[in-house]
This record gives C-alpha cells, sequence and structure tokens, in this order.
C-alpha cells in the first residue's frame, strides 16, 4: 500500500545519502521489505522507474532483501516464523505473541559511483 | 562504493506519533485510535459513549474523513470539543496530520480522546497516530471471516468491539468462527459485544474504558 509515497520518501534519502558522498551516480539501492509491511516489490519498482527519472538515481538495481515474519511468544518466550492464519505459538499453544520481525521497509545501503 | 544507509523508511511517521504521544501524556490525556471499516460504527460508538460518560469525564474527539464534516457535526452536537480533519485522499490518519489537530484541541480540558480513523481495515494499522490503546469495531454484517483477511488489524488492537448485535438474527454470523479465526491472530484480543442501537453492551465497553483510564 502506498508505494508512491513510500518510493518517493525512498528516493529522497537515497539522493540525500549519494549528495552527501558527492556521488555521481547511483548504480545500485539495497532494501530490505518485510513480508508483514504491506508493501509490494512490484510496485515499487514500477514507481521507482517513473520517480528516477532525471535523477542520478535513475536506471539504479533495486535489490530486495525479504525478511519473514518472526514472532514472539509473550507466554513461554519461544521465538518462532509467523505461519499464514495461524499465528498462536507452537511452542505453548498460546496466541499472545509479540511480532519481532516482518514489518520491516528500510534503506541498507546504496552502490554509488 | 557502497555506502551504508540504514534508515527506516516509515520513522517519520513513528518519530512524529512519540511526539504527539508526549505531548498526550504531559497533559493526561487518555488517547483511543478507533479504526473500523466503513459503516462499522465508529461514530455511532464515540457519541454513545459520550452520552455515557457525561459529567464523569471530559471527552475530545478527532474526526479522520477524505472528505465532509458529517461525523464532527454530530460529534460537535453532543457538546464536546471537536476537530474534523479531511485526508483529501488519503486513506489513513497519520502522526503529522493529528498533530496539527492536537495543536487545535484544549487538551487542558480533556480525559479521553477518541481519534476516528478513516474507515478502512488496512492501512491505519501501519500509522501509529501517539495513542495510548488500538480499538477496533467490528460488526455483525461483515462476518465473522474479517481476522483472517486483516490479521495485522486485528493483531494491533487491543480490544474489539463488535457491533450491531441487533442484527444476529438477520445476517450470516458466527460467534463461534469469529472467535476461532481471532484465536489464531491475536488470542488475548477482548471482545466487547454491543448494539449502538439497542444500547447492550454498552455498559461492558465504559466500564472497560473507564478501567483502562485508572489503571495507567
Amino acid at each position: 500500500m502506498h508505494e508512491l509515497t513510500i518510493t518517493q520518501t525512498m528516493l529522497d534519502i537515497v539522493l540525500e545519502q549519494a549528495k552527501k558522498a558527492s556521488a555521481k551516480k547511483v548504480g545500485a539501492i539495497n532494501l530490505v521489505i518485510g513480508e508483514l509491511s504491506g508493501f509490494v516489490e512490484e510496485s515499487v519498482r514500477f514507481y521507482f522507474g517513473f520517480l528516477a527519472k532525471d535523477t542520478i538515481a535513475e536506471g539504479a538495481a533495486l535489490n530486495f532483501k525479504p525478511v519473514s515474519p518472526r514472532a514472539r511468544c509473550r507466554g513461554c518466550g519461544n521465538l518462532f516464523e509467523l505461519k499464514e492464519f495461524d499465528w498462536s505459538c507452537p511452542g505453548c499453544g498460546g496466541g499472545d505473541v509479540e511480532i519481532t520481525a516482518g514489518k520491516e521497509l528500510s534503506i541498507e545501503s546504496i552502490d554509488v559511483e | 562504493m557502497e555506502i551504508k544507509v540504514l534508515k527506516n523508511i516509515l520513522s517519520a511517521n513513528e518519530q512524529l506519533a512519540e511526539k504527539n504521544r508526549a505531548l498526550l501524556d504531559k497533559n493526561n490525556v487518555f488517547t483511543i485510535n478507533i479504526m473500523a471499516s466503513p459503516g462499522a460504527g465508529k461514530t455511532s460508538l464515540i457519541l454513545e459513549t459520550i452520552k455515557r460518560l457525561k459529567g464523569k469525564t471530559r471527552v475530545g474527539v478527532i474526526e479522520g474523513d477524505v472528505s465532509s464534516s458529517v461525523d464532527a457535526e454530530a460529534v460537535g452536537k453532543e457538546g464536546v470539543p471537536v476537530i474534523q480533519i479531511n485526508t483529501g485522499g488519503s486513506c489513513h490518519l497519520d502522526a503529522n496530520m493529528v498533530g496539527n489537530a492536537l495543536s487545535n484541541l484544549p487538551l487542558a480540558d480533556i480525559d479521553l480522546l477518541f481519534v476516528e480513523n478513516v474507515g478502512n481495515l488496512i492501512c491505519p494499522a501501519g500509522f501509529a497516530l501517539g495513542e495510548q490503546r488500538k480499538v477496533i469495531v467490528c460488526s455483525i454484517p461483515e462476518g465473522d471471516d474479517k481476522p483472517l483477511k486483516y490479521p495485522i488489524m486485528f493483531h494491533e488492537a487491543d480490544i474489539a468491539v463488535l457491533n450491531k448485535t441487533d442484527l444476529l438474527p438477520y445476517v450470516k454470523f458466527s460467534p463461534d468462527a469469529f472467535s476461532q479465526a481471532l484465536k489464531g491472530i491475536n488470542e488475548r484480543l477482548k471482545i466487547i459485544p454491543v448494539s449502538c442501537t439497542t444500547g447492550q453492551g454498552l455498559d461492558d465497553w465504559v466500564s472497560w474504558l473507564e478501567k483502562q483510564m485508572t489503571a495507567r
């Protein structure tokens, strides 16, 4: 959801970082995108192609590192991977869990010249 | 050359939400983010709550809609301070919009603030506003499978108000199926069945509210 705004924000951060480093070209953007974040890789690619035109990030490769949803059981402390439709703890069966991974949307690094 | 960035793209909203929360805490305002599909009963619940808390708790409201001030006008008739945010297209409230609204409310004269989010079961779950509690209002006619279809919203909520119980004899809804669906997503989520039309269950909802306010 909201990939247009998010992609614009991402591009703004990238261009700011590239400018700080006096870079002439951004070759690649390395992103982390959690599977529960609600953001769809295809849509980000689509908008990026449009928004990055005429900037030094035009044509940059977008590399997405996916993060699987993980949780911690508040009952027994067990750490586990979340399954679709069933977020209960596989250890104790408890249904009070805290999501610890999977909602990320961040820029890890950029490759510049 | 690789440049480490390590920036959370969503951090702007999170930082503003923390700023809002600090302001609300400073003024001792207990704030609730009310989220639901359009028509589930967010405004009705707020109106019925205001009536039941008159003279006991000073209520304020922030209304969020894409367009119109229909809800703010209804709330205004109850004599409580209310601000209408028109997002002009955005499908959820964000911390920036709420921050602006807060600066136009008499926070020193409010004990309990309801923020009625834009009708939407998806996007509001991803945007913190600075609230202390998240309430989801679901309704009988929406069906009993909503927790399966919108897991993040149901996982984030602190309580679910299940509205329109007066329609149970007329539409297909299995309370057991609903509880089962919720069990896999957020077992500790308390469900309060209510009817804003008949008044059923609303005393339980107000009790929960009052407990939350005294417990902090």
